[in-house]
């Protein structure tokens, strides 16, 4: 059987074909102002990429914010249960799931078959999700991608109380202004983020092993604040920022 | 097409005509007061209306309009106007929304009639204290405070005497502004009708234990207006008495309010009132039924302690001991109480940032539940009134992926 699996999220849109129970692609674009056009032409590429054509998809689910605009997929499936299902998939022995995308964060805890037993959801504030570190690296003007490495060399992380990601970008300006070191102030910023993720993986109890999946898993810089603060080894995979389509496709061939 | 008309139709609630009859009614009577005489009182929700009702006074209740407001989605607006004036967003938004509507005469039915005399009962929140004095001052016009200890888990002695005491000051003051002296024998009588008005809410609540239920807690939110409005009064019985057959006649022939119940689940905290019809046909696409709530059954939680043929002295404890007004542990048993009673699968707690005291402590009680019951939970973020603190596409995430938890769990 051959399924596809859609992500719409609110920055990038993800793809992921699997063959027999088996990932043979996946692709990551930007989602931009049409989604169900980032849909259909994400999944298209990735399609060309495998050398297949569209008819020979059996089933494709949808999920992430514009999960109900892919009107091509056969159902729409929200990303949390299919964190869940990609992360179980890819290692059954998952117990707990930290999701962390463009515009919120979420932790999930599963049973031993990858069903969602407890999630939690950020409240309607962008602290502690991709956006908030998008916003920060425009005022620092260093490309998100070394934000991870960058952070790492920091020795005394600055303090960024703020939560409100409009204050804590005046904070960020300020310790600019004072002449803080980039890498103190980025790791200021990790950890800020890992506090607000933190808590509400604590309110519905994450244990190990935990994955951490989501663009924002590919920031070692975040990785290693959330390790500290949860006091938990975190795995990240390479496919974590297309989890969530992984899932989707895991779940088209349950339909 | 015709097929589904016609189911739509079958499930339609007669009662609701009368009701927004009884209520246009009841509001037309409240407006044209000064040509008939009659004095008006503000009054909070959780207040003691029934000496008010002895004493020919039209209670008016500024939270009720607040949910009118935030119904026909004239709440962000309002609550600017309070904005423009200095007082804060994170304020209640009944509270910004009347004093809002004070200044303008706006919302739905054009404002409130200007009161007479405020009764202000803070068993429901502190901010009513102040809320009630801006009002006062506004108006220029005399203000009573009935003011009931928090009872974390008993009605202490003091507590007791204290606000007993109270209830003859706030006869005494009824007598001033009304210049008569208060009918002794006519409170008696009111306070059979309320609690019978209570007895027959409940009943009516009681129906959604059926399997389908008849009702929803979305039904509950529009058919509670007349036992918060009109409670100590004969129509109201009459209304309850006819409500309470319509659903009798609902479970006898099986007439369900959602088309497919296949989940069931309890509602906790105020409505969000501007997305009333979005979140039950939200849930009812899920077929989950939303069969009962923890706010709708606070009008008839305190029957425990009312005693109608000693109605002023009970009446001081029922109020004192009302839901908002009691401790987080008290209020767990409630909620695992109703968890059984109801049956429900789930829980789903809106968490409001309008109403402090009702929110305070649900995590704890989330905990509680899932704890003690096993069942999942949901916390919706929002404002009971403001709808410029909604988030449609977050929320909808949030539903979609709580119905599939509790689908996966079944």
């Amino acid at each position: 059987m051959i399924t596809a699996g859609v992500d719409i999220g609110s920055i990038t849109a993800k793809a992921a074909v699997i063959v027999d129970g088996e990932v043979k692609g996946t692709r990551v674009d930007f989602t931009g102002y049409n989604a169900e056009q980032a849909g259909r032409r994400v999944l298209d590429e990735l399609l060309k990429e495998l050398g297949m054509d569209a008819q020979s998809i059996d089933r494709v689910v949808s999920t992430g914010y514009g999960r109900n605009s892919v009107k091509f997929a056969d159902k729409a499936i929200t990303e949390i249960i299919c964190h869940g299902t990609g992360a179980h998939f890819l290692n059954p022995q998952v117990r707990s799931i930290i999701d962390v995308g463009g515009q919120d964060s979420k932790a999930m805890v599963v049973d031993s078959e990858g069903r969602v037993r407890d999630f939690a959801m950020n409240d309607k504030c962008a602290a502690g999700t991709g956006r908030f570190l998008e916003v920060m690296a425009r005022a620092l003007e260093v490309d998100l991608g070394d934000f991870g490495a960058k952070s790492l060399k920091s020795e005394r992380p600055s303090k960024i109380s703020s939560i409100c990601t409009v204050f804590a970008e005046s904070e960020v300006i300020s310790l600019i202004s004072k002449g803080e070191k980039r890498e103190n102030i980025i790791a200021g910023i990790h950890d800020s983020v890992a506090s607000r993720i933190s808590a509400l993986a604590k309110r519905i109890g994450v244990g190990e092993p935990l994955m951490m999946t989501g663009g924002v898993a590919k920031n070692m810089g975040v990785v290693k604040a959330l390790e500290n603060r949860l006091k938990m080894s975190i795995e990240v995979l390479e496919s974590a920022q297309v989890n969530g389509a992984i899932g989707a496709a895991v779940m088209a061939a349950r339909l | 097409m015709a097929g589904e008309a016609q189911e739509k139709e079958k499930r339609k609630m007669k009662s609701a005509k009368k009701m927004r009859d009884i209520m246009t009614n009841y509001y037309i009577e409240a407006k044209t007061a000064g040509e008939t005489g009659k004095k008006v009182a503000w009054i909070t929700s959780g207040g003691p209306v029934e000496p008010l009702i002895a004493m020919d006074v039209i209670p008016v209740y500024p939270e009720n309009h607040g949910a009118m407001i935030g119904a026909s989605k004239m709440g962000g607006e309002l609550c600017e106007r309070a904005e423009e004036l200095g007082y804060s967003g994170d304020i209640c938004s009944y509270a910004r929304s009347d004093i809002g509507c004070s200044l303008v005469d706006g919302g739905p039915i054009g404002g409130l009639p200007k009161p007479d005399m405020l009764i202000c009962c803070n068993n429901i929140c502190g901010t009513v204290l102040k809320w009630y004095e801006v009002q006062a001052r506004y108006y220029d016009i005399p203000l009573f405070i009935f003011d009931t200890p928090f009872c974390h888990t008993e009605y202490a002695d003091e507590a007791k005497k204290y606000v007993r005491k109270q209830i003859d000051e706030y006869t005494g003051f009824l007598e001033g502004v009304c210049g008569k002296k208060f009918d002794h024998d006519r409170i008696k009588e009111v306070g059979r009708l309320s609690v019978e008005g209570q007895q027959l809410w409940q009943e009516v609540l009681d129906t959604a234990m059926n399997k389908p239920s008849p009702m929803t807690c979305f039904d509950a939110f529009f058919f509670l207006a007349l036992i918060v409005t009109l409670r100590g009064t004969q129509e109201t019985i009459d209304f309850y008495r006819d409500l309470l057959e319509e659903m009798r006649g609902r479970v006898a022939e099986g007439i369900s309010a959602i088309p497919n119940e296949r989940y069931r689940l309890l509602w906790d905290n105020l409505p969000i009132w501007y997305r009333i019809k979005w979140l039950s046909e939200k849930f009812a696409s899920h077929d989950a039924c939303l069969v009962a709530d923890t706010y709708t059954s606070a009008w008839c939680g305190s029957l425990k302690y009312m005693d109608e043929n000693n109605f002023l002295d009970s009446m001081a404890e029922g109020y004192t001991r009302i839901y908002l007004n009691i401790g987080v542990d008290e209020m767990i048993k409630i909620v695992l109480e109703m968890v059984d009673k109801y049956d429900v699968d789930g829980f789903v707690m809106h968490s409001n940032r309008s109403c402090k005291p009702y929110s305070l402590g649900q995590y704890d009680i989330q905990r509680a539940v899932q704890r003690e019951k096993g069942i999942p939970s949901l916390i919706i973020e929002s404002h009971m009134v403001d709808e410029r603190s909604f988030s449609e596409s977050q929320t909808e995430t949030r539903i979609d992926a709580f119905m599939e938890m509790i689908r996966q769990k079944k």
